[in-house]
């Protein structure tokens, strides 16, 4: 059990900065996430703290000891691969004990840990068999169990459910979760799905071309994103640009053309300010109200069939697209009028460049 | 009818190509030059001292090359696995020999190495050592098999190697294997078979080693291969029934030598390393 793992790193590959300086405290039984698009530096960052490669400035420190300059085997943590990274020549049960092995615990101690490991992940039964027998989940599961069969200090995991498909994911998510809980591990997870990083995860860190732009709770993440491009990892589908028109406290009212949307703001804001209006599909209602702020009027153009709801794009009067969720299905060519509920729109201060 | 249509090419080029020879070399081989049908070159061969102790030279060449080659070639390919600077550039050099054939090689290494060479030059100008003798011998023909067959057998290791997945090797490291753990317990398992496939190639082409034993060994003596005992006796004694029994002689050492590289290597794989490639990636 420990208390803390806390690290500040930095990683350059010749002129090109991997991670900049990415610091953070992670507690004893906490689970983080690292969320970000591929490349932005967060399988490089579990790769520094597994000590599988060197940073270029930076130190690690566990419980206050500094074990950046251990070799991977001597640091007591767990590692689960995207790719299960399983021995193929080694049966479940030998992969199970391999950490077990090399700490030289004896022969009746480690059947016992490995029958109980494939309990825990629901595989009793399967240690004779070889990974290339088993599906992707079963092989992600012997993962975990060989992973947490030494107990790690620490466990990372590098996008383990992005091979597997849908089903599994979900199936896999819950027992990730349940192991995280049951066993009182602090994990540190990698992954680019903001909803595998809002469901486990007690603290988030979203990273971006190895800077950190934003770290909170889930809940703070996903309904208080700081910039576009947290929003647009959030799920909020609709970016307006829009001019700030007035402010009052932490609303503000934001204009472009026959466009008014009053929304919330996380970023103090003002008059006169190149802002983003961000607003997710399912936020936005259908209305009987009077055109005004919040209230536009479109043509539907496309619609799709999602089972419990209907995706539906809006063209509106004077040009940009409107996604939104509604109930009830609509036909393509119909009017709408919608509103976008102030409280669910979000103001952010514009970004240069693309979102 | 259509598979068999379609077999028929390959079927022939096969009868053509190499079963006939082959036949041809063997019922040869049983006919000796005084006529009939007899096991008389074999027995021949096998009671004249200087014929049959080239087995023996051939072999005390083959066998300690192969395992040098396949051992420095592993070392090196291992070495390189992770990828290295100017991998490419010392790549290319160390395949340039295949590029080049024996014959250069041959005179490459008596330039070389040889009484007058260059490293015997330096040596001497250094005032380091006596002139040693490194061509016209044993020594002359290692070093010759060992450039040419190096690379081959490295390049083979290389890919043998790089197809490993350098996730197992960070999982191992992390679950507190060092390096050498990772090595004897993930690495060797997955590469034994390719270096067994490897040694046995390298095997065959020593023992069948011809042109380096001539160009600088000793074919009189020290390095009179099976090889040359075969070549005399087709193109010195124009005996092609003596030399066609000394060519199956070879055969046979090299598919025993095959046997014992392919029995190791099953009793090292006892743990199921067939199964590796019916892994799901």
């Amino acid at each position: 059990m420990i208390t803390s793992l806390a690290f500040r790193l930095t990683k350059r590959f010749g002129a090109k900065v991997v991670l900049d300086d990415l610091a953070l405290e992670v507690r004893g039984r906490e689970f983080v996430t690292v969320l970000g698009p591929s490349g932005c530096g967060k399988s490089t960052a579990l790769n520094l703290l597994a000590g599988l490669t060197q940073p270029t400035r930076g130190e690690i420190r566990l419980d206050g000891v500094r074990i950046d300059g251990l070799p991977p085997e001597r640091r007591g943590f767990g590692m689960v691969f995207q790719n299960y990274a399983l021995f193929p020549h080694l049966t479940v049960g030998a992969n199970v004990a391999f950490g077990l092995v090399l700490r030289g615990r004896g022969k009746a101690e480690i059947a016992e840990r490995v029958r109980r490991m494939l309990e825990l992940v629901r595989l009793t039964g399967f240690a004779d068999r070889y990974p290339g027998q088993l599906s992707g989940g079963q092989q992600q599961r012997v993962a975990i169990a060989r992973a947490l069969a030494v107990e790690p200090r620490v466990l990372l995991l590098d996008e383990p459910l992005s091979n597997l498909d849908a089903k599994l994911r979900l199936e896999m998510r819950g027992e990730i979760k349940r192991l995280h809980a049951d066993l009182g591990l602090t994990s540190i997870y990698v992954t680019h799905d903001q909803a595998e990083a809002l469901s486990l995860s007690d603290r988030i860190v979203i990273l971006r071309d190895g800077r950190v732009i934003q770290a909170g709770t889930p809940a703070e993440i996903h309904d208080r994103p700081q910039t576009v491009f947290v929003a647009d990892f959030m799920g909020y589908r609709n970016f307006f640009p829009l001019t700030v028109a007035s402010e009052e406290g932490d609303t503000v009212l934001a204009r472009a053309g026959a466009l008014a949307l009053r929304g919330r703001t996380v970023v103090p804001l003002r008059p006169g300010d190149a802002a983003v209006a961000a607003v997710r599909p399912e936020d936005v209602e259908t209305t009987t109200e009077p055109p005004g702020p919040n209230v536009v009027r479109g043509t539907v153009r496309l619609t799709e069939y999602l089972g419990r709801e209907h995706g539906v794009e809006v063209a509106l009067e004077g040009g940009p697209t409107l996604t939104v969720r509604l109930a009830h299905p609509v036909t393509v060519g119909s009017a709408l009028a919608l509103r976008l509920p102030p409280e669910r729109v979000v103001i952010l201060p514009a970004e240069d460049g693309a979102r | 009818m259509r598979v068999v249509s379609l077999l028929a090419p390959s079927v022939a080029y096969l009868l053509v190509m190499f079963v006939f020879p082959f036949a041809y070399g063997v019922l040869l081989s049983l006919r000796p030059k005084g006529g009939g049908v007899s096991l008389a070159n074999y027995v021949a061969f096998f009671l004249d001292p200087w014929q049959a102790r080239t087995i023996w030279v051939t072999a005390s060449i083959a066998v300690p090359n192969t395992l040098l080659t396949v051992l420095l070639a592993l070392i090196v390919a291992y070495a390189m696995r992770g990828g290295i600077w100017l991998e490419r550039t010392i790549t290319t050099m160390l395949v340039l020999p295949i590029a080049l054939g024996t014959v250069l090689v041959a005179e490459g290494i008596n330039g070389f190495y040889g009484p007058k060479g260059w490293l015997n030059q330096a040596l001497l100008s250094l005032g380091l050592a006596e002139p040693t003798r490194l061509t016209h011998n044993y020594t002359g023909v290692m070093l010759a098999l060992f450039v040419q067959h190096f690379p081959f057998c490295f390049l083979m290791l290389l890919g043998y190697i790089s197809g490993i997945d350098p996730a197992l090797e960070a999982s191992a490291r992390v679950l507190g294997a060092g390096p050498w753990a990772v090595f004897r317990r993930v690495m060797w398992p997955l590469i034994a078979p390719g270096v067994a496939i490897a040694g046995a190639l390298v095997f065959v082409m020593n023992f069948g080693v011809f042109p380096s034993a001539v160009l600088v060994g000793q074919p009189a003596g020290a390095t009179r291969t099976i090889a040359i005992a075969a070549y005399q006796e087709a193109f010195e004694h124009y005996d092609m029934s003596m030399a066609s029994a000394i060519a199956v002689v070879m055969g046979v050492c090299q598919l025993a030598g095959l046997a014992v590289i392919l029995f190791l290597r099953r009793r090292m794989a006892g743990t199921g390393v067939a199964t590796m490639g019916a892994g799901k990636r």
